[in-house]
């Protein structure tokens, strides 16, 4: 604390130990991402060979990037995860925004009971296999983009704070706005909205986070390999063991591709596919990083 | 909920589902009708019905037959479940690591954040919540792959436990390794992030109160006891006692992405069970059953928590 004056030997020692100790957490933190940066700019053989932690780049090199960039995959699954994402996002916006509005209105007859149908999927649900059969069978989207999109579209949780959000507006805007004759739909895109723009923030870059490192409905619903996005491909390549789809084509570096090749290319390119995917995470992070922490705040107070 | 403000004390008296107020509501408010439809419809399409497909569990499902012509069985799946060794293995597994999780994760998590909160240098505080967010915004498909990388044979983790023990052996195909690889990766993942909520309660508390500690000679141990913990208990035993309440819920993505058959023994839970069992091997009935089951323990044991929750700290979920 920064009032404390003066410090006894004890409390000085404690503090060292304190720093020492986050220090450790640092490095513990950043050390398999450094260890996966470096592999992925050296030399294959030597990646390959290499029992350990690798803490510094041998012989840099960029041939895994240019095996990774040749990749169709990867970009396939680049572009399918922008369509989910943005699809999933502007969609659940959408229904999330107007499903809040109307439910944080006082005079609305029906806002309890609504809520209650909503915060109840929270509590209790259908479990994968109803939803399964509903999705492939029922509604016959098995291998369609949209069993990617409209089961997971929207959260209850999300709607619950942009209802909160929407509650703490003073009423007297909307009335002042409806003695004006503005309808509820201008009211709310045109008055509330831009009110609540940091709440909504949180909750767009909530939606975009989860749908971005979403792999699970892709693995179960998907089997045309054109639409896999990123995760699934990178599940492939990075997980799945025994399988022809996690063998890459090398013949862009050299004449002869034969496949003692491609298993020496395997382990860095895994090591490139990594960081291509991550990379965007972690540009976009740091100047997003105050809206994770204030949708945690906003959700333990309403929690 | 905080609608009894006395500007809204007027409305309530309207609040009855008389016929006459539905229609007068309907006549005024039928924007908000049409804004909160296309939700509703979303609620009850891709959650309400398939909570009413939980009959299946009842059924010996086929899908050509659907719903409603697969035959009826009553509570064999059930049986069936209970009878086979996989209810002991999967339940006390799901168990076990929920402890575990409860055990150390929890703690640990708070314990970061009172020692942060302990830093004198505001620059580093900031420098270590920003590193230390970052695992929990890396896929957990890529964890899992850095996770494969470093427990096989010749990876970094096996390498360091190898030159103590002499076994180089693939970390993840030894069932005992299972639990600590486990709760390992998730305080790597999940501890700096899910510290953000202590974090936030330690800010709140009042900076005079360790003024007035210290006038009265508290040292640093005691304040942190006598003004820190107290300061945040009640955050720690509602986030405690949510926490037991999803005691049977441990998710599965992770499991299925590490685990093998070598290892079901350890790693088996009740939810990557239901995905083999539903949706690999497409036995239906037998999974919705064994799914059935995990929601509705998890349903009480939320119902109990957030009964507990509202007695004791006066908050609770719902």
């Amino acid at each position: 604390m920064a009032m404390v004056k003066n410090k006894s030997a004890g409390s000085r020692i404690f503090d060292g130990i304190n720093c020492l100790f986050f220090a450790l957490i640092i490095v513990v933190c950043i050390l398999p991402v450094w260890h996966v940066i470096c592999a992925s700019f050296s030399d294959a053989g030597w990646v390959m060979n290499q029992t350990g932690l690798i803490w510094k780049i041998e012989k840099f090199n960029v041939n895994g990037y240019k095996l990774v960039f040749h990749d169709s995959r990867i970009w396939t699954g680049y572009l399918n995860t922008l369509i989910y994402v943005f699809g999933n996002t502007a969609l659940g916006m959408f229904l999330t925004v107007m499903a809040a509005y109307a439910l944080s209105r006082k005079d609305f007859l029906w806002a309890n009971p609504i809520m209650f149908l909503i915060s109840f999927t929270m509590l209790f649900s259908g479990g994968i296999v109803p939803l399964y059969i509903l999705v492939t069978q029922n509604l016959g989207l098995f291998d369609s983009r949209w069993a990617l999109i409209l089961p997971n579209c929207m959260s209850a949780f999300y709607l619950i704070l942009v209802r909160t959000a929407l509650q703490n507006v003073p009423d007297s805007l909307e009335e002042s706005a409806m003695l004006d004759g503005a309808g509820r739909f201008t009211i709310l895109f045109q008055i509330m909205l831009p009110l609540i723009k940091a709440t909504l923030a949180t909750v767009i870059l909530y939606y975009i986070i989860g749908n971005w490192n979403s792999w699970f409905s892709a693995m179960i619903y998907l089997r045309t390999t054109s639409k896999y996005p990123l995760q699934l491909v990178l599940k492939e390549i990075l997980v799945t063991t025994n399988n022809s789809n996690s063998n890459i084509d090398i013949s862009v570096l050299s004449s002869s591709g034969d496949s003692a090749d491609a298993v020496l290319y395997k382990q860095l390119v895994k090591y490139c596919t990594i960081v291509v995917s991550t990379v965007p995470m972690f540009i976009f992070y740091p100047f997003v990083q105050k809206y994770f922490e204030s949708g945690v705040m906003i959700g333990a107070i309403k929690g | 909920m905080q609608n009894s403000t006395i500007a809204s004390e007027p409305l309530r008296k309207s609040r009855k589902f008389t016929w006459p107020n539905i229609k007068r509501d309907f006549k005024k408010n039928w924007p908000l009708f049409v804004m909160v439809l296309p939700a509703v419809a979303f609620y009850i399409i891709f959650h309400y019905i398939p909570m009413g497909g939980l009959l299946m569990a009842f059924e010996n499902f086929k899908p050509k037959l659907g719903f409603f012509d697969s035959p009826f069985v009553g509570m064999e799946n059930f049986a069936d479940f209970f009878g086979s060794a996989f209810a002991g293995r999967t339940i006390r597994n799901t168990l076990i690591l929920s402890l575990l999780q409860i055990g150390i994760e929890f703690p640990l998590t708070i314990l970061f954040a009172l020692l942060l909160n302990e830093l004198r240098s505001k620059r580093y505080r900031k420098t270590i919540q920003t590193i230390s967010y970052m695992p929990y915004f890396i896929s957990m498909v890529v964890v899992a792959g850095i996770i494969i990388d470093f427990c096989s044979t010749d990876g970094a983790i096996t390498s360091f436990i190898g030159s103590i023990t002499g076994n180089y052996d693939n970390l993840l195909g030894n069932p005992s390794n299972w639990r600590t690889i486990y709760v390992v990766s998730d305080l790597w993942k999940n501890l700096g992030f899910d510290s953000i909520i202590y974090v936030a309660a330690l800010s709140s508390i009042d900076q005079t109160l360790y003024e007035a500690a210290e006038i009265d000679g508290a040292n640093r141990l005691q304040r942190i006891l006598r003004v820190t913990i107290p300061g945040i208990i009640d955050t720690i035993m509602i986030m405690l006692i949510l926490r037991v309440g999803q005691m049977l819920s441990v998710g599965y993505e992770k499991t299925i992405l590490l685990y093998n058959p070598q290892v079901y023994e350890t790693a088996d839970i009740l939810s990557s069970f239901v995905y083999r069992k539903g949706l690999q091997e497409a036995n239906y009935g037998y999974s919705t059953a064994v799914s059935l089951f995990n929601s509705v323990i998890n349903f009480i044991l939320l119902l109990f928590a957030n009964a507990f929750s509202k007695k004791y700290t006066e908050s609770g979920l719902f």
